[in-house]
């Protein structure tokens, strides 16, 4: 077990061992190898540490880049590109996790939590609104931007 | 109703707690697989060095065990002896598949430590292995007899997965 | 035997964390000064055995003495010095060590420098300190002990991972551990404050400049881990929304919620219960930080080897160390009674918001880094949350937050003027869009995204220096004038102004980093790679020596328009220890823009593959790092927080809030 662990850890190491995407890989149509590389940093290397496979030299992360090209020379959308590797891997392997009903509350949690924090700052603002003592006396507009540069002054960082 | 919203912290943070914990049991590095109760892969390999090779159809109708292995893996040496003693005892036939491997590499591995499968089939640039949804070396599959997949095991095998999860798999897929 | 000495100091400095943690608390419920001065010896005499062992450890890696286990599995004899010392922290047991030496390091800080605090708070303090202490020692001692021997001893070492032998790397733990741990005092001050049952402006002042030393700290760590992973990984990303990133961002993240929430507790007297609970969560996120890190819960490339006794152990002293707080924090805070009120638009109004926003994007990252293990536990599917989760919630977080940042300070305390605010910021406006809009049509054409970042940068560099110009009435007086009113401000105003100044360059550095621009391709030496106005020669590869390892180092000279402008050297290293191959890019700068040069694989035909960046601004990103520590330094060496200045305005508080 501990030498599977090495194992493992010496491939994902070895992220700074040489390059990734190689020039023997590429594609001849710029377009499409630009595809190609756009769909590669959306997959994760599964043999590293959060790393994608177009970031990766490892060898699965190799074999995956290539196998992306030719199913793109081949005349797959992306989307079948996505599907194709999802169905053996799972989505564990997509970097973006897909929207689907796990996924529903990763997805709306920043809104909510905003939403959340931005209620309670609004009924603690209500609540303590009633308290606030009116102005005594109207300001004469000199005297309220005197008081507005002093106010300023005043508070700092 | 205000001394209640204090105690939401205290209350989540317990919660966290509780599911760090059960996080504790899990191994983060195991990946299921996504191939679980699908069709195994068609696939049609050549043997080592002359050797017959190894096919989907090879598989058809009979429960299957399809060890991925190479001789450049080191955990695969600390399973060899009981994927050796498994071939022996079990009456499922054993299929293994070298994976990113030369085939003399692999002849010579065997030789030293002894041949289990009964049939081999060499994937070289690991496309089969693509097929599978592997992503190391070793793992080892259960196909049965409709041909879909129903187990993987990854990285060596251990006489506690053998015995708590292969055997009593393997006995249903049998008996069915 | 000196590395028994070692043993022997921490199981001591156990013992007196635990004296630490109960007598000053006893005396200070008792009011028994001799029982509450105890704390300051108690933690100054901690930090003098933690430093004793530290020293043994450190003593015992230099001197390659591989009878003790953690030196034997970490460090080998050919290790220059600067790699063994820095060794010391590069595995789980050396660099627990190092995290309680900076805990009783700021232990002994408060008792040092504390003298001006009231004896109770400082007891209370104190104690808190200690009761971490002893957790965290009681944690090296049985399940990380670093003193293990192994008997026999083996000849050598199994040496360490090439790519940790680097100094940025080497420097990187003690910063955010000066970090992390020293949020631990803001955290002792707010238990303290919870078991007194009182935080008033003086509390909030005494608190400031401890927090303010932690987050510079926890700033320069984290840039230095994102430098560090720049110029290492090889391929010019510096941010990777990894695990580990997210342990020690969260932390910052809320962090910067409290030096800006402490303001409205100090100023103001408001907003009390949530700073408290703030302080709490700050640390809260450090000690949670570090169970992801050491329980293998997470797999990460930073994840020290596995031991479930330590996660369970972890687990525990989390849930002893933030439960027990925030028991506490539900049945007293509701007693902290709220001071100032003020209105939503105002100075306290914005300072919420950016409260607001800061802790909604740490709980963005918190659960983007922990669903997939939770959904996991629970039985479900297995996923992954990449940066690209991370890049689409918390980036839209961020930009109302920027855009705040230079209209805050215009506003006024208690009820401010939106419209006076942003009629004096007309000039910042019109320079982001001049800025949006050139960049956009000239520089990079159809990079939109980039020209609003850097247009947001340049509304916020242009906003903060208005409101300093302004405060110092430059271009209104004389020179003279402007000098006199600048020596007098408070160092805390320019401090706040260096800050948000640090916040734009930074952004300007992620805004870029859209347009790097990239060639991969198989040179020989002769040829020439043309890169974004460079031309780049490859002149040859040699190989060479080095102490523990070989390698090929590539020549490169760049040029533009035919004028050499720098020569490049990336190698490509073969430890002879780990037998892995490891890459050590090139990079030339000129603080405005990098060109990077990577060697890889050899083709086997006298071709190497080559990959070359040219990455506008991207030195800004870890500048901007620099400029608001260095803001942040600035605030702390403010008179105002020097204690005696705080025994004096105590007083006057507590005389005023008598006559309240």
């Amino acid at each position: 077990m501990r030498a599977l662990l090495l194992a493992l850890l010496l491939l994902g190491l070895t992220g700074a061992a040489a390059l990734a995407v190689e020039p023997g890989e590429r594609l001849a149509d710029p377009a499409l190898e630009a595809r190609a590389r756009a769909l590669s940093s959306g997959f994760r290397c599964l043999v590293c540490q959060n790393q994608s496979i177009d970031d990766s030299n490892a060898d699965l992360a190799h074999d995956l880049r290539v196998l992306i090209r030719q199913r793109i020379a081949a005349g797959d959308s992306d989307e079948q590109v996505r599907q194709f590797l999802v169905s053996r891997y799972g989505d564990f392997i997509l970097l973006e996790p897909p929207v689907k009903p796990a996924t529903y509350v990763l997805w709306a949690a920043p809104f909510a939590v905003l939403l959340l924090g931005a209620g309670a700052a609004t009924i603690y603002f209500r609540r303590r609104r009633g308290a606030l003592p009116e102005q005594a006396a109207p300001l004469s507009p000199d005297e309220q931007r005197r008081l507005k540069q002093l106010l300023a002054e005043g508070g700092e960082g | 109703m205000r001394r209640l919203l204090y105690l939401l912290p205290v209350l989540a943070f317990t919660g966290l707690i509780a599911y760090f914990l059960l996080a504790l049991q899990r191994d983060p590095s195991v990946l299921p697989s996504a191939m679980i109760d699908k069709p195994a892969p068609e696939f049609s390999l050549a043997g080592l060095g002359g050797a017959p090779g190894l096919a989907r159809a090879d598989a058809a109708g009979q429960v299957v065990l399809v060890n991925f292995f190479a001789s450049w893996c080191v955990p695969c040496r600390v399973e060899h002896p009981l994927l050796m003693r498994l071939s022996h005892d079990l009456k499922v036939p054993l299929y293994g598949i070298d994976y990113k491997d030369k085939p003399e590499d692999a002849k010579r591995f065997l030789d030293e430590l002894g041949d289990p499968y009964k049939r081999i089939g060499a994937d070289s640039d690991g496309r089969v292995g693509i097929d599978f949804g592997v992503y190391g070396v070793p793992e080892t599959y259960v196909i049965d007899k409709a041909g879909q997949i129903r187990l993987r095991h990854v990285g060596p095998l251990t006489p506690e997965a053998i015995r708590d999860e292969l055997i009593p798999l393997l006995r249903t897929l049998q008996t069915s | 035997m000196i590395a028994e000495l070692g043993h022997f100091a921490l199981a001591l400095a156990l013992m007196l964390a635990l004296v630490q943690a109960s007598v000053p608390l006893y005396g200070a419920s008792r009011g028994n000064p001799v029982l509450m001065a105890l704390g300051g010896s108690t933690a100054i005499a901690q930090f003098a055995l933690v430093a004793l062992a530290f020293a043994v450890l450190v003593h015992a890696y230099v001197t390659s003495d591989f009878s003790l286990a953690t030196v034997a599995e970490n460090s080998h004899s050919t290790k220059p010095l600067l790699y063994k010392i820095t060794g010391v922290w590069g595995n789980h047991e050396g660099s627990m060590v190092l995290w309680v030496l900076i805990l009783t390091l700021f232990g002994a800080a408060v008792a040092w420098f504390g003298g001006g605090l009231p004896a109770d708070l400082r007891a209370r303090v104190l104690a808190v300190q200690g009761m971490i202490g002893a957790g965290f020692l009681a944690f090296i001692l049985f399940t990380s002990n670093p003193f293990i021997r192994l008997v026999p001893a083996p000849i050598e070492g199994q040496g360490m991972n090439p790519i940790l032998q680097d100094p940025g790397l080497a420097i990187h733990p003690p910063f955010l551990y000066l970090g992390y741990v020293g949020f631990s005092v803001a955290f002792s001050f707010a238990v303290a404050a919870l078991i007194e049952g009182r935080v008033d402006a003086a509390w909030a002042r005494w608190v400031r400049p401890w927090t303010l030393a932690a987050w510079c700290a926890l700033t320069v760590g984290i840039a230095l881990g994102s430098w560090w992973a720049y110029y290492t990984l090889g391929w010019g990303g510096w941010w990777y929304w990894d695990p580990v990133e997210n342990a020690s961002f969260m932390p910052w993240l809320v962090g910067t919620a409290l030096l800006h929430s402490a303001i409205v507790v100090e100023k103001r007297d408001a907003l009390k219960s949530w700073t408290i609970l703030l302080a709490i969560l700050t640390f809260a996120l450090s000690l949670i930080g570090t169970f992801l890190v050491r329980s293998g819960v997470l797999t990460s490339v930073h994840a020290f080897a596995v031991d479930p006794r330590r996660g369970a152990f972890i687990l525990l002293l989390l849930a002893v160390a933030i439960g027990g707080p925030l028991a506490l924090y539900a049945t007293r805070a509701p007693n902290l009674a709220g001071g100032g009120l003020f209105a939503p638009i105002s100075r306290e109004g914005a300072l919420v918001l950016n409260n607001l926003l800061l802790t909604t994007g740490c709980a963005t990252v918190f659960i983007g880094t922990l669903y997939p293990l939770f959904l996991d536990a629970i039985g479900g599917d297995k996923l992954s949350v990449g940066f690209p989760f991370f890049n689409r919630t918390f980036v839209p977080l961020m930009v109302p937050l920027l855009l705040a940042i230079p209209i805050g300070p215009l506003l006024g305390w208690k009820r401010g003027d939106l419209r006076a605010a942003l009629q004096r910021l007309m000039a910042a406006a019109g320079a982001a869009l001049l800025i949006a809009i050139v960049v956009f049509a000239v520089v990079r054409p159809a990079e939109a995204l980039a020209s609003l970042g850097l247009g947001l940068a340049a509304w916020i560099g242009v906003g903060v220096l208005v409101e300093w110009s302004e405060r110092m009435r430059l271009f209104r007086g004389s020179l003279a004038e402007s000098w006199a009113r600048a020596r007098n401000l408070p160092r805390a105003a320019h401090g706040m102004t260096l800050a948000h100044l640090g916040v734009a360059v930074t952004v300007a550095g992620i805004a870029a980093s859209a347009w790097a621009a990239e060639r991969i391709e198989v040179m020989h030496p002769g040829d020439t790679l043309a890169i974004a106005g460079y031309d780049v020669r490859l002149d040859k590869v040699d190989p060479v020596v080095g102490p523990n390892y070989t390698a090929d180092r590539a020549t490169f000279t760049a040029s533009r328009n035919g004028t050499a402008v720098a020569t490049l050297q990336p190698e490509r290293r073969f430890f002879t220890v780990q037998r892995m191959p490891t890459t050590f890019s090139s990079i030339h700068t000129n603080l405005l823009a990098d060109l990077y040069v990577v060697l890889g694989d050899p083709d086997g035909k006298g071709g190497w593959t080559v990959r070359i960046y040219q990455k506008p601004l991207v030195p800004w990103i870890w500048l901007g790092c620099a400029v608001m520590a260095l803001g942040g330094l600035t605030s702390l060496s403010d008179r105002r927080w020097r204690v005696g200045a705080a025994v004096r305005r105590s007083r006057a508080a507590a005389g005023a809030a008598v006559g309240d």
